[in-house]
């Protein structure tokens, strides 16, 4: 039972370790968006709190910690309580399964750990697919029990946004699966070791470029932002599915469409871009002769990555316009979807050559 | 442990199921569908089926239950009493399901010493993904294309039913276009 209990602390410390890092990247990106957006604007973006505005999160937090908690006249107690957890939950759990460093094993009192990666389970894209498409709940429901009649419209716009633009999602990232034959994150990002040429987004025999660039927009419109953050459209709803919350309850929803941000992010630098890998054989701090070091750069190679993911996306919220909810809808069945299912039978040939040819 | 598992498992299946039917406000129904489907999965994941756990939340939980809360929610079905007082019906299904369950319980007394059917793969170690898309593009190649023949059919035909009338409209507002003349 001892090899039990410290199988148990070990996973807890990793499970910790993670939501540590995830909250304070939400933390960070609260502020980044607000400064990124400002500095594109040619504004200065927040200035007051703390030098150059840099506490201005910790303001935001203890400003939503701390207001009234309302829950409207005749609206559903229970479920208006429990979308915003629906919400935040499926957001968190597919962090499991993200590998953030290489692929390495401890031995600690006799079990076997891999420090990067919580779980490396053999169905790892499947999982967050998974979750991803739970998050759904939280918003429909979180739509329907405030009794109101924006907040069921935008609960039902925005169901209806994700259920259509997972599909794309789902299909984007079948080339990576064909070529790599592994569902596992883990061993995904292992296969595009080597050069930046090994990546998926530019290996051979099939460039999966189409599959990252349906892959990306989907993942926008999944996490409903901007150009697609119909369902919270201020003109038409309000502010869409969460009008009635506030508060703590608020919070819960801001933190899931962030820590959705940072999941989708993570994923794709993960499955086309090498997720730790640097863009170069190995490591620099190994060749120095530091190998025990080396994860750190590692692990910061998949900090960058999926920072300029993030950066993508507060870029495409000061660039674009919205998208009017029939061009969403058609844009996502008539445009990308066909590209997801080409991309799928090109690779599949592709693959196919190549074995033959060998 | 597994016994443990197991017993979560099946006992949250069959209070879930009932609740599926028993409660009264269809939202909260389609709530514990969810929690049922959800552990079923686990079921599967006790049976190392992840592939199975994984495609049954996506499929049945992700997509298809989303879709029924859309049509509940839409219809703003009210708690309707009419469909909660239908004894016949249950009497007609729950006297031969009741049957059945004696006639398969008192079939296991014997056999349960029996062992298990040898499985053709070793499923601890097996690429589960692997065994199941071999097994579907070898063995049930056909029944594989049948099926999703039915469907596409299935999915043609309910385009086709929904779309006649808006096209209908359609052709009538066009002609009714000033500019069109």
């Amino acid at each position: 039972m001892s090899e039990f209990g410290l199988r148990l602390a070990i996973s807890l410390t990793q499970i910790a370790a993670v939501m540590g890092i995830v909250v304070v990247t939400v933390l960070l990106l609260t502020l980044a968006e607000r400064k990124v957006l400002g500095w594109m604007q040619d504004r200065m973006g927040p200035m007051e709190v703390g030098p150059y505005g840099i506490l201005q999160p910790f303001a935001d937090a203890i400003k939503l910690f701390f207001k009234e908690d309302i829950i409207p006249a005749g609206a559903n107690k229970f479920l208006f309580t429990m979308a915003p957890i629906l919400c935040l939950i499926p957001a968190f759990i597919g962090f499991a399964v993200i590998p953030w460093g290489p692929n390495w094993t401890l031995e600690i009192g006799g079990i076997t750990v891999k420090p990067f990666v919580i779980s490396d389970i053999n169905i790892g894209i499947l999982y967050i697919l998974a979750f991803a498409s739970i998050g759904a709940y939280g918003i429909i429901l979180g739509g329907w029990a405030s009794n109101s009649k924006y907040s069921l419209l935008g609960g039902l716009r925005s169901a209806a946004q994700i259920i259509s633009y997972e599909l794309n999602v789902g299909l984007s990232i079948i080339g990576v699966v064909i070529l790599t034959g592994s569902l596992s994150l883990v061993q995904i990002t292992d296969a595009q070791a080597g050069w930046f040429w090994n990546w998926y987004l530019f290996a051979l025999p099939a460039p999966q470029i189409f599959a990252f660039v349906v892959y990306v927009i989907s993942s926008v419109a999944e996490t409903n932002r901007v150009p697609f953050d119909l369902p919270e459209a201020e003109s038409e709803l309000v502010a869409g599915f969460f009008t009635e919350y506030s508060g703590l309850r608020f919070a819960f929803f801001f933190l899931a469409e962030y820590a959705n941000m940072v999941l989708v992010s993570c994923v794709a630098a993960a499955l086309f871009l090498g997720g730790w890998q640097a863009p170069y054989p190995g490591t620099i701090l190994e060749l120095l002769g530091l190998p025990s070091l080396s994860w750190i750069e590692s692990t910061m190679w998949f900090a960058i990555k999926t920072y300029s993911f993030l950066f993508l996306f507060f870029w495409l919220r000061a660039t674009l316009p919205r998208l009017r909810y029939d061009q969403l809808m058609k844009f996502g069945w008539k445009v990308l979807l066909p590209i997801a299912l080409a991309n799928i039978v090109a690779t599949s040939i592709a693959v196919f050559v190549s074995q033959q040819m060998k | 442990m597994a016994h443990l598992f197991f017993g979560y498992f099946a006992g949250m299946i069959t209070i879930t199921s009932i609740l599926v039917v028993a409660l009264r406000n269809p939202v909260y129904s389609a709530l514990s569908l969810l929690i049922m489907f959800f552990h079923v999965a686990g079921l599967f994941i006790t049976l190392h089926a992840e592939f199975l756990a994984a495609v049954q939340v996506i499929v049945y939980a992700g997509a298809i239950l989303v879709l029924y809360l859309f049509v509940v929610m839409l219809l703003n079905v009210n708690r309707d009493d009419r469909y909660h007082s239908q004894w016949r019906v249950v009497a007609f299904v729950c006297v031969p399901l009741s049957i059945e369950f004696l006639v398969l319980l008192s079939g296991t007394m014997g056999a349960a010493n029996r062992q298990p059917a040898s499985l053709p793969v070793e499923p601890h170690t097996a690429d589960n993904t692997l065994a199941i898309g071999r097994t579907l593009f070898s063995t049930y190649l056909f029944p594989f294309e049948v099926a999703s023949l039915i469907l596409l059919v299935a999915m043609i035909g309910a385009i086709f039913l929904a779309k006649r009338d808006i096209g209908e409209n359609e052709a009538k507002d066009v002609t009714r276009v000033p500019g069109a003349q």
